[in-house]
């Protein structure tokens, strides 16, 4: 059957590429405004579709809290009312014009994301100032939070990965600090309104605000903004507290979580710098080919050569401040060690052997094309802005990425492999 | 309106073409038309674990991944019950290395033991991750075996069970390659900056020549109407007692389709919904609820899914929850409920049209479902649905008779 293949066309030799290295990537400016209060807005006009996204960023996240659980409460409770309406009243507001508004909460900066048709914005801001205005966080609402809260850790706590992820945190930043400490069932029980009120009025009433916008925006949007959002007590800038670093003493972990657990999660974390260091690029490249993508050295060695897990990735995590450089899988129970040692494995031959070309020039191309990917549509575009604005950078630091990528050296990275990747530096937790 | 183009090859495939200037690369989407519905009753998950052998290498080139990484190119698939989809998105300058790569994995694959070896593993993992190492993971198994009786829907599209994919032969891997991944099988779209005369030449150059193979006509077993209800329980290790409820609805190209969407949406699309309020808010009897359908190509399920909250009685519980669809069958809705969940769905399909990739995959599941000018119908038909047809079709679904019933207990 095969025979009627045309013997002419050559399938053995990939066709000619351009080189993504060569492509000349640029970020689209980003407008700015400032509204009568100071508040600065961000926005990226594009797309094709009637879409809009905007982001109110408050500095308001659990480094601000004053006990445990009280800023994501605060953050999820901005929906459950206000002096005129309901919890449900609210998600109506929004549902009824198809749109959608979620909040999240994370270490420094707590959001509220609106996602409409652009064409509905002008009905749905009002809604929003009323809950960053006039939010009442009414008793019977809270008890439904934190009953139902709790009822969702139960069931976390079964996950080996999720009590991972939270022991992993604590180890290396300690279990005071923002990025370590997490919330347990009790810290749902001693919640009160008042401390919510007291978060909400000092970190949203009369916080910090950044707003991000993206989308086919409306001619008039400086003056809608304005109008609703120009005269509140909100105040420009960030608001920043560091926070000390205790990690833990001991560097080895094995929990047995779950009796009849058939997977381990295994994380292996070390601190790292933030994205003003030098480093913190040069790792961006390091890490790709550690455990950075799908061609990573750990995916073809743990994945596709041994079988051990259905994935495994490395990441240095998002963090305004200290960062730090984090391993993840879930693995097979008999394999856990057998995977760990593997991933030392992985490091020592980072530390000890240079990257050939090839396989450099590869992942050049991969961070590139994914940049490129990545630069398409206002809601990515915006996502770089944010990234820019909110760890305090400039446009520099984009086109200083992208040029790294491009020109980083094989012994740049075994210098920075012997720097990073050293086992010792590494706290190590296999939870069953 | 999503603008394309579409041609066939004379080996039978299928090519659409979504031009779209505004992004600097190109997606380029293989779906073939084979699930989970099209396995052995005898060894399942096997149109999933062969997806994974997809990226094995073929029969000229060694590695699928890594010459389309050098090309600046991202890529993954997924397996459904209904079919295969392969996707990547890479650089419009180098879209001849995806034509290269996609098409010589059409003409053959490598049938490399080691990777089959390696493959079976890391599904089970796949398995082990998602359904058996997590609390409540093995439900949906136990609801398909419950809900459909012949349909081969029962099963899910991980597989049945461990063995079944331990089990897979290289012998088993060649007759599905053979049978299925054929031009004739397959349908190619291609969107974003890219003309549509580039992606004739391209396509007839590098898929034109593969053998057409052999038109794939399924004969699957029809689920009969279910008469009476169903009803198990399981007991496990789980902290929270939670009910599940299933009721047999209509295929995707039946127009009651959009209605039952709809019907999904008044019941839980949101914080304003019928069951999140009644249940979850007032009377506090779950501590969330969730009603979805199964959008398969075959006649689906929609289920109604919560966890009860500590210390609520089982009985007490599904009562309430029957009591909330009683009143929608005698009271049925509002022109202003109804309005509302268009307007959602309205505004879903404007984000999910934002992104190039998600524009590609759909008109290549249209035309699977048969024709992807259904990408531009879909709103008018979700604008036309009437309160009564609301009414008529919940009434239909929701018969005592067509129900299936999974009470899952917590041992603590």
């Amino acid at each position: 059957m095969k025979s009627t293949i045309d013997t002419k066309l050559n399938r053995s030799t990939p066709p000619y590429i351009k080189d993504a290295i060569e492509f000349d990537l640029q970020l689209k400016p980003c407008d700015k405004m400032v509204l009568d209060n100071g508040v600065v807005v961000y926005a990226i006009d594009a797309g094709a579709q009637d879409v809009l996204q905007m982001e109110m960023v408050f500095y308001a996240g659990n480094s601000f809290e004053s006990s445990n659980a009280v800023a994501a409460a605060t953050s999820y409770m901005l929906k459950n009312g206000t002096s005129t309406k309901t919890a449900f009243e609210l998600n109506e507001a929004f549902e009824y014009y198809g749109a959608h508004c979620s909040r999240t909460c994370k270490h420094e900066t707590a959001s509220l994301i609106l996602h409409t048709l652009t064409r509905h914005l002008e009905e749905l801001l009002p809604v929003i100032k009323e809950m960053i205005a006039d939010s009442i966080f009414p008793e019977e609402e809270l008890a439904i939070y934190k009953q139902n809260s709790k009822q969702k850790l139960s069931v976390n706590l079964q996950k080996c990965d999720f009590v991972a992820n939270r022991l992993i945190d604590a180890y290396v930043f300690g279990e005071d600090h923002p990025y370590g400490k997490y919330i347990v069932a009790a810290d749902y029980d001693a919640l009160t309104t008042e401390q919510l009120k007291d978060h909400f009025n000092q970190y949203y009433l009369n916080g910090h605000c950044i707003i991000f916008v993206a989308g086919k925006l409306p001619g008039n949007l400086f003056d809608v903004l304005n109008n609703q959002f120009g005269k509140l007590t909100l105040k420009p800038g960030s608001s920043i507290v560091t926070n000390h670093i205790v990690p833990a003493a001991t560097k080895k972990y094995r929990i047995a979580n779950d009796p009849n657990g058939v997977q381990g999660a295994i994380r292996i974390i070390r601190d790292f710098p933030d994205r003003h260091h030098p480093d913190f690029m040069k790792m961006m490249v390091l890490n790709t080919v550690f455990g950075g993508f799908f061609g990573s050295r750990l995916m073809s060695n743990i994945r596709e050569d041994k079988g051990y897990t259905y994935g495994i990735h490395s990441y240095v995590q998002n963090h305004l401040q200290d960062s730090a450089l984090l391993i993840s899988t879930e693995a097979g129970k008999d394999v856990c060690e057998a995977t760990v040692t593997e991933i030392y494995k992985e490091m020592e031959i980072l530390r000890e052997e240079l990257i050939d070309e090839e396989e450099l020039l590869l992942v050049r191309n991969y961070l590139i094309g994914s940049i490129l990917g990545d630069l398409d549509g206002p809601f990515h575009i915006i996502g770089r802005w944010k990234n820019i604005v909110l760890n305090n950078l400039d446009e520099k630091y984009f086109y200083n990425s992208v040029k790294t990528i491009k020109t980083i050296s094989a012994e740049e990275l075994k210098e920075l492999a012997n720097k990073y990747l050293q086992p010792a530096d590494f706290y190590e937790l296999v939870v069953v | 309106m999503i603008q394309y183009e579409k041609f066939t090859l004379d080996n039978g495939l299928r090519v659409l073409v979504h031009p779209d200037t505004s992004t600097p690369m190109v997606v380029v989407n293989v779906i073939y038309d084979v699930g989970a519905k099209d396995e052995n009753p005898d060894k399942t998950g096997f149109a999933h674990l062969f997806e994974h052998l997809m990226f094995g290498g073929s029969i000229n080139i060694p590695t699928y991944d890594e010459p389309l990484q050098v090309a600046g190119g991202e890529n993954n698939a997924f397996t459904t019950n209904d079919l295969t989809n392969y996707y990547c998105q890479l650089p419009a300058e180098n879209i001849e290395t995806a034509f290269w790569l996609e098409s010589d994995r059409m003409l053959s694959l490598a049938f490399d033991k080691k990777r089959l070896d390696v493959q079976r593993k890391v599904v089970c993992e796949e398995f082990k991750e998602h359904y058996i190492n997590k609390p409540y993971g093995d439900v949906w198994h136990k609801m398909r075996e419950l809900a459909y009786s012949k349909h081969p829907y029962r099963w899910m599209t991980i597989g049945k069970e461990l063995k079944h994919v331990e089990d897979a032969t290289l012998q088993d891997v060649k007759d599905f390659f053979y049978k299925h991944y054929t031009p004739i099988n397959a349908i190619l779209v291609v969107a974003g900056n890219i003309t549509p005369d580039a992606v004739k030449a391209l396509a007839e150059k590098w898929f034109g020549p593969i053998p057409s193979g052999t038109k794939y006509h399924r004969n699957l077993p029809v689920e009969p109407p279910q008469t009476a209800p169903r009803s198990a329980e399981i007991k496990a290790n789980v902290p929270i007692d939670a009910l599940y409820k299933c009721w047999h609805i209509c295929s995707r190209l039946d127009d009651r389709y959009y209605v039952t969407d709809l019907i999904t949406e008044i019941l839980s699309g949101g914080g304003s919904s019928r069951l999140f309020q009644a249940l979850v808010k007032e009377q506090q009897l779950f501590s969330n609820i969730d009603c979805s359908h199964s959008g398969s190509t075959d006649a689906g399920l929609l289920s109604i899914e919560g966890k009860l909250v500590k210390g609520v009685n089982m009985k007490d519980a599904e009562a309430a929850l029957m009591e909330e669809i009683h009143t929608l069958l005698q009271k049925g809705i509002t022109e202003k409920e109804l309005q509302k969940v268009k307007n959602k769905t309205e505004s879903s399909l404007a984000f999910e049209d934002m992104s190039v990739m998600s524009r590609a995959t759909n008109l290549a599941m249209y035309e699977l479902l048969g024709d992807a000018e259904l990408i531009n119908t879909e709103l008018d038909k979700y604008q036309a649905v009437t309160t009564e047809e609301l009414l008529n079709e919940s009434k239909t679904i929701f018969n005592e008779n067509n129900c299936s019933t999974l009470y899952y207990y917590s041992n603590n």
